[in-house]
């Protein structure tokens, strides 16, 4: 496991947490977090079931770099105090609470997480947290969730539910999620922490998860969940930058190094200002060239 | 402890393994059917039976019909279908985990 809070997050993967040849196969496809499921994709007869399983390829199987995410079960169920110890002790980087509706929810979810750190022996601070947001209140109290815990990585859009609680369904030109879908980025980027879009869920309409994801990718999104590894090298492509922007970067960060040497904190390029907020744009491009394959260790472009 | 019921965890699936325990009078028995079982039968037979020890069972009838499962994936049937035949599945087994 591998969590990192400042990471590329562009594509999260479900994974049900009872199908045993998915849990096995999560790890290749290259997602950037997988997300295991033990809520809606498992049945009630399952629950523990599923638990178990997780819990035991958390323990067992390598999936690489990929940040490695848990779905529980809600606050209100039988099942969700069972989940979250076990998947604490197990090492989990991120438990994604379901149905968040406001703060009280995190702060809930966080008080069982530190008391199941203590039980187990794990440092405390050392599991995270993520909040779906998945109804209209959950919407309206986002910016509060999303600054509710130091443990919060990032907040989620679930349109399923949501779309069902405002008495509305998907479209395809997704207007019905736009207040939704602009309330969790700024209350993302206002507490620092990810936004990450909702499922794209008819898997074989490639250009309308293409068009979803150039849309969400301007809005400032970190990336999309994922039902198909099939979407994932789609998402990606949306997120790769291009080679000028690339050459822009690498000349970005060039010159505020040289700045730095000559101790300053600002510099003109091209006759435009370089300062902190730029350089941080160029670090991330070059952080999604770099994942994309585009340059290599030392910065050399070798993209087509 | 004594296997009460009979439970049974696990498909039937690729790389899923199907176990179902039941109530035993003769030590631990399994009787395991793989299609992998000439070079991994005495593997997973030996994953299983140390679940059993976890749980401390003396007496217990255990069938696997294993599909390619990993070890991990063995182990946590396993587990639950302990768990559910004592009837004490609601709370995760620290003990075996």
């Amino acid at each position: 496991m591998a969590f990192k809070k400042d990471r590329l997050r562009r594509t999260m993967m479900f994974v049900p947490g009872n199908n045993a040849g998915m849990i096995k196969d999560a790890g290749i496809y290259g997602a950037d977090s997988i997300m295991f499921d033990l809520e809606d994709s498992v049945s009630l007869a399952e629950k523990d079931s599923a638990r178990n399983l997780v819990y035991e390829a958390l323990t067992t199987v390598d999936y690489g770099d990929a940040e490695l995410v848990v779905r529980t079960n809600g606050l209100d169920t039988d099942f969700f105090e069972a989940d979250v110890k076990a998947m604490v002790k197990a090492g989990i980087d991120v438990i994604r609470i379901p149905k968040t509706e406001n703060a009280d929810m995190v702060k809930e979810m966080e008080n069982l997480v530190v008391a199941a750190e203590k039980e187990f022996g794990i440092p405390v601070g050392t599991t995270h947290l993520m909040a779906a947001i998945e109804s209209a209140e959950g919407v309206l109290n986002v910016p509060e969730i999303a600054k509710s815990s130091d443990r919060m990585i990032g907040v989620a859009l679930s349109a399923e539910d949501y779309t069902t609680d405002m008495q509305t369904h998907r479209y395809p030109n997704g207007k019905e999620l736009e207040f939704a879908r602009n309330m969790i980025i700024n209350a993302a980027r206002a507490a620092d922490i990810a936004a990450f879009d909702t499922v794209y869920t008819d898997v074989d309409n490639t250009q309308g998860l293409i068009d979803e994801t150039e849309y969400i990718h301007e809005l400032g999104y970190d990336g999309k969940s994922v039902i198909n590894p099939r979407q994932i090298p789609v998402i990606d492509k949306v997120f790769e930058p291009s080679k000028e922007a690339i050459k822009n970067a690498q000349n970005v960060i060039a010159a505020i190094e040289r700045a730095h040497q000559a101790g300053s904190g600002v510099i003109a390029m091209n006759g435009q200002m370089v300062d902190r907020p730029v350089v941080m744009r160029a670090e991330r491009v070059m952080k999604l060239a770099q994942a994309s394959g585009l340059v290599d260790k030392e910065g050399h472009y070798i993209g087509k | 402890m004594e296997i009460k019921k009979t439970a049974m965890d696990g498909t039937l699936e690729s790389s899923d393994i199907q176990i179902t325990v039941s109530k035993g009078t003769n030590g631990v028995n399994i009787d395991l059917t793989s299609d992998v079982k000439e070079r991994f039968g005495d593997d997973i037979i030996a994953t299983i039976k140390k679940v059993a020890s976890d749980f401390q069972l003396d007496n217990v009838n255990i069938k696997a019909v294993d599909q390619g499962a990993l070890d991990c994936v063995i182990k946590a049937r396993a587990i639950t279908a302990i768990q559910r035949a004592l009837g004490n599945s609601e709370e995760p087994a620290w003990e075996a985990l």
